[in-house]
């Protein structure tokens, strides 16, 4: 077995990763998982595209996205309008389940990301909290489905266009920019880059790992 | 096979499923912790195949009502006409975008019940034992997890639809009951996803070992 080996989270095959070239990237020698990647820079540049992400996000849920009108009167929505709506009908799940995938999740995760990426910069080793919320963004990047949301106003667009004049929003070409940054973040942040920063539980800190490999640190399970 | 290819589980390495650190993980009886983010150390997801088995059929008991039951009215000055999922695809080919309706009827009719049949299958091979074409069926999980996002597209558009359509006494659009039980579905089929381990398509190579409680 070679030493610091690493296991493929989708077939637990034990392997060693090579040392990668920039823009590198190992793959799983039995599924084709990607195990590891090289990114230079990667945390700069996520850290910029996210702060580029959270001002579009707020210009995307500030503005309407579209209106509607007829025979003199007119409508329009923002993003957490099409929950609300919803809320008031009397479909209250639903409901929230729109908010959370539409604005909660999205907000969580720019946010977390944004935090996490600061935390690394001003500690070393980064406290505890910061694996935390790395845990919290996973799950937030989850449940963010600002494209699906986006193909869903163009659907409904066309389904609407119909009986009534539409006019397009401010909003809705900020989600289109918002799609493109929020997964311009999910490529370039590496959270295992992260990990390897943070101070373990268990109270070891841990030590300093040359971001072009990722070197696995081998613990003892630490019984509670 | 095995000799050559070291599996974690089988030399004493459990991986973290949160940050993916690997630990020596001894103890069966006693739960370990991950070392680095403290959580709870596992060979494989707990009761992953029993998880997936009772998510994926409460999907399937939601999917008929989900289809059966209008998920939107619209009232106009002619009168008031329910929607299921099928009629607005319809409604959409009829009003001559044939390729919206397809993209809808491919996010809310297809990917849910392909989701649910390729869960389905993968549980099955597993409880099989199958040591065929493993690396097709990882790929498939991957598919999965990655497509099942899209199925919200229906949830979206009654949304956006519904807060749009306001404009009493002229027109309106109400959401219905249909669309809490297509949500339901999106949601139960994502959780299945989840809760399988795409690690036990390739623990039938070699005699079971003790799995993780």
């Amino acid at each position: 077995m070679p030493e610091n080996p690493v296991a493929c989270p989708d077939c637990d095959l034990l392997q060693h990763i090579p040392l990668l070239p920039p823009q590198g990237k190992a793959l799983c020698c039995r599924c084709g998982r990607v195990l590891a990647t090289n990114k230079p820079g990667a945390n700069e540049r996520t850290l910029a595209l996210a702060i580029g992400a959270a001002i579009v996000f707020i210009i995307a849920n500030a503005f309407p996205l579209m209106g509607l009108s007829a025979a003199g009167r007119e409508v329009d929505t923002t993003i957490i309008g099409g929950a609300w709506v919803m809320w008031q009908e009397g479909q209250q799940m639903t409901a929230a389940l729109v908010a959370l995938c539409a604005v909660v999740a999205p907000a969580a995760y720019i946010g977390i990301i944004i935090v996490v990426l600061f935390a690394v910069r001003v500690y070393h080793p980064a406290p505890v909290w910061v694996g935390g919320l790395l845990k919290w963004a996973e799950l937030a990047q989850e449940w963010a489905m600002a494209e699906v949301m986006m193909l869903g106003i163009l659907v409904a667009l066309v389904k609407i266009a119909d009986l009534a004049t539409v006019v397009i929003g401010v909003g809705i070409f900020a989600t289109g920019a918002l799609i493109a940054l929020i997964t311009a973040v999910a490529i370039n942040f590496t959270p295992e880059e992260i990990w390897a920063q943070v101070q373990w539980s268990s109270g070891r800190t841990p030590v300093f790992v040359n971001t072009a490999t990722q070197t696995v640190h081998q613990g003892q399970g630490a019984e509670k | 096979m095995s000799a050559r290819e070291p599996k974690a589980m089988s030399s004493g390495l459990a991986l973290c499923r949160y940050c993916e650190l690997l630990s020596k993980f001894t103890s069966t009886h006693k739960a370990s912790y991950c070392p680095r983010c403290g959580n709870e150390l596992a060979f494989r997801r707990h009761e992953a195949i029993q998880r997936t088995w009772a998510l994926i059929i409460a999907a399937a008991i939601c999917y008929i009502p989900a289809n059966l039951l209008p998920v939107m009215t619209s009232i106009t000055v002619v009168g008031a006409h329910a929607d299921t999922i099928i009629g607005g695809v319809i409604l959409l080919y009829q009003t001559g975008s044939w390729h919206l309706a397809l993209i809808v009827l491919i996010a809310s009719v297809m990917i849910p019940m392909a989701k649910l049949f390729a869960l389905a299958y993968l549980l099955i091979t597993v409880q099989n034992r199958s040591t065929k074409s493993n690396r097709e069926r990882v790929r498939l999980y991957r598919l999965v997890e990655f497509i099942g996002r899209w199925s919200m597209l229906d949830v979206f558009v009654i949304a956006f639809v519904v807060a749009l359509v306001q404009l009493k006494p002229l027109m309106a659009a109400q959401p219905r009951y249909g669309i809490l039980f297509f949500a339901a579905v999106v949601i139960l089929t994502i959780f299945a996803a989840q809760s399988f381990d795409p690690r036990l398509i390739w623990d039938s190579d070699n005699k079971m070992e003790k799995l993780n409680e």
